[in-house]
């Protein structure tokens, strides 16, 4: 194992560039070019000949040079690709909303294909009146919401509990993403059926082949989930649940059930597979905590990252997302010698509650080697902590709810790797 | 556009808004009916979670010995001959005493809270591929094959809606609520800016040791 050190002063260029601004000239200081650049002095094909028309693409589909920028999976992760996770390419995008087609999948029995006129929703249980619903009544009903959410799986960043394994945030933070729902609050339809006063706990259930369950306190129901059938301004795409999925804000991904069917209401838990053998934390003593449903507080520089290096001195911009599922992310601060010294990171765009927040810290490189860490506090004053911190209270068999800090090792030509410092 | 025009589409819309506000305030306390009640043929077809007190467990049993049957015919190619796990597939047996050790295995027999779980997921789950396919006394058959695999259970054991009560996985206790509150509490915290240690930070772990990164040969390359 080689040792890296990053002096003070290394860190102390970085962050002055990356202060507000005070060590940036009025304008920059550039030089002209040693000859003409062709693609300026030629008339270039795109030019000179028509494109494409209109419609050639019904529906549009990313440049032929954004071909990189796709889900992946780990092959050797899981047995199955019908029950396995892809990761979304966080280095390759920006801004808060994730794309559809990239947003990370995770399935257990694959993705079911649903006729949205074969789908129907029951209601049933501790109820008034059971009632099942088709796509379209759920369409009609008053009361609709917009609404963006991010979605973390609980096992995101797992594979990091015994040390840097995976070489890239799409592979060690990819398992999350952050979308806007329209949809309807479950109290709109809990309303209409009449809950019992009895009825203290919601059983969600999925019509894929893994009839995917979780149990959710009514108490959370009620607050703020909702059942959604658009994903950023469209139908949700299969993978995500086609024609309805649960909208559970701020809690792990696992209970967000796909392809909702069934909503049982019942006074006790039904401790299910995904809430028993999975999805329970397992501590150094061998005890395990249940029903660790809230996301924690977490952030990603996502730029520069192993797949995403920096490649050239100069001008960088340091780019990331934070999220809290316990509320709004407060602020976001980023170390450039490994938690030594921070400086706060500027968020630019929308700060809402159970979302993504993006932020940037414009900084000079002057090639040095860095260590990169970013750390995020939410407005419960919670403040992201290193792994080691994690580990002192968990151990390293927890699987779950790893929101430790990450470290990115910048050497001196740029490259990039998962790394984790004393 | 004519003023008299103007004049009437306005009166309209004012007229629209007024029939709106009136609708409103004449709105029943009950909203509109919408969807239909569920027949109980319905629910019984979609009901099948079972608590661990063994709410909504089927009529019905089956034995060990049915159970070993079917386990091999149904089973035993993914998860292996006695629960094992075949490949990658999950073990469903053994693993007592490992759940404190370095790679712990979370089987029925030693992580699993109830009896309940294992019957509720392999009738709605299992065979993977084919779900739901299982009939209440096959699945009784088979849950009594692997209590029995992990030696919680006689191998003349029959398991039913009736003796389900009497079978408790050990690891019942093994679990509790969420404490991150309490437990965790030291994260709420003022975060430090400056001089955070006195040593600079060495690198103590690194990704490229293990190599276990799939091949991205078409990611961007440093230049
Ligand atoms: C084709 C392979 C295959 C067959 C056949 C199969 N399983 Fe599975 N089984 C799986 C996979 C894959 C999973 C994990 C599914 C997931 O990721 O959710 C699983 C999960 C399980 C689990 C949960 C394990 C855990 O630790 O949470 C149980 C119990 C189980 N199977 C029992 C059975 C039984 C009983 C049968 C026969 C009726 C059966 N399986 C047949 C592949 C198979």
């Amino acid at each position: 194992m080689t040792e890296h050190s990053v002096h003070r002063r290394a860190f102390l260029a970085a962050a002055a560039g990356a202060g507000a601004g005070l060590v940036t000239p009025a304008r920059a200081q550039t030089t002209p070019a040693a000859k003409p650049d062709p693609l300026i002095t030629l008339v270039q094909p795109w030019n000179q000949q028509l494109g494409d028309g209109v419609v050639t693409a019904p529906y549009g589909v990313p440049s032929k040079f954004e071909k990189n920028v796709v889900r992946r999976d780990v092959e050797w992760l899981t047995v199955r690709k019908e029950s396995s996770v892809s990761f979304t390419p966080l280095h390759e995008l920006d801004g808060v909303i994730t794309p559809n087609g990239l947003c990370f999948e995770r399935h257990h029995g694959g993705v079911a294909e649903i006729e949205p006129s074969k789908h129907r929703l029951m209601i049933h249980g501790l109820v008034d009146t059971p009632l099942v619903f088709t796509m379209d009544e759920l369409k009609r009903m008053p009361g609709r919401v917009n609404r963006a959410y991010f979605l973390e799986c609980a096992a995101n960043s797992g594979m990091e509990w015994k040390g840097a394994q995976l070489n890239g945030c799409q592979f060690t933070h990819g398992m999350v993403h952050n979308v806007w729902y329209v949809g309807l609050p479950l109290k709109a339809l809990f309303d209409r059926a009449g809950v019992k006063p009895a009825g203290k706990w919601v059983l969600a259930e999925g019509a894929d082949a893994a009839g995917m369950t979780r149990s959710i306190p009514m108490e959370k129901a009620l607050n703020d989930c909702m059942i959604a059938w658009n994903m950023n301004g469209e139908a949700l795409r299969p993978e995500n649940g086609y024609p309805l999925r649960l909208v559970v804000p701020g809690w792990e991904g696992n209970m967000w059930i796909k392809w909702l069917r069934r909503l049982e209401i019942g006074d006790k838990p039904w401790e299910q597979r995904e809430e028993t053998s999975k999805y329970t934390d397992l501590m150094a003593n061998g005890k395990a905590r249940h029903f660790t449903w809230v996301m924690d507080a977490k952030s990603i520089v996502t730029n520069p990252s192993p797949q995403a290096p920096l490649r050239q001195k100069g001008p960088q911009v340091l780019s990331g997302l934070a999220w809290s599922g316990r509320g709004s992310v407060k602020r976001v601060d980023v170390s450039f010698d490994g938690g030594r010294n921070w400086v706060a990171a500027r968020i630019d765009g929308p700060v809402m509650p159970l979302s993504f927040v993006r932020f940037y810290v414009d900084f000079d490189w002057d090639g040095r080697e860095l260590l990169i860490q970013s750390r995020a506090m939410d407005d419960t004053g919670y403040v992201q902590p290193t792994k080691d911190e994690l580990r002192a209270v968990r151990g390293v068999n927890s699987i779950y709810h790893n929101n430790g800090i990450q470290t990115w090792l910048v050497r001196g030509d740029g490259e990039t790797e998962n790394v984790e410092v004393s | 556009m004519s003023k008299f025009r103007k004049l009437a589409l306005g009166g309209a819309l004012l007229a629209f808004a007024a029939g709106a506000a009136l609708a409103q305030q004449a709105a029943p306390a009950r909203p509109a009916p919408l969807g239909r009640v569920a027949l109980p043929e319905e629910i019984a077809a979609w009901d099948i979670a079972i608590r661990p007190d063994g709410k909504n467990l089927p009529p019905g049993k089956g034995s060990v010995k049915q159970g070993e049957k079917l386990y091999g015919e149904q089973c035993a190619i993914c998860h292996g001959e006695f629960g094992e796990g075949a490949g990658n597939f999950p073990v469903l047996v053994g693993g007592e005493g490992s759940l404190t050790g370095p790679a712990p295995t979370k089987s029925i027999g030693s992580y699993w809270p109830y009896a309940s779980t294992s019957f509720d997921y392999i009738r709605r789950a299992m065979p993977f591929g084919n779900a739901q396919s299982l009939t209440p006394d096959e699945t009784y058959a088979i849950v009594a094959f692997l209590l029995n695999q992990n030696n919680l259970v006689g191998d003349d054991f029959v398991l039913s809606k009736e003796s389900f009560a009497s079978v408790q996985l050990p690891n019942r206790d093994g679990f509790y609520e969420d404490d991150r509150e309490t437990a965790e509490k030291h994260f709420w915290r003022e975060p430090c800016m400056k001089d955070c240690a006195k040593e600079p930070a060495k690198v103590t772990s690194r990704a490229r040791s293990l190599d276990v990164t799939p091949d991205s040969k078409d990611g961007p390359k440093v230049e």
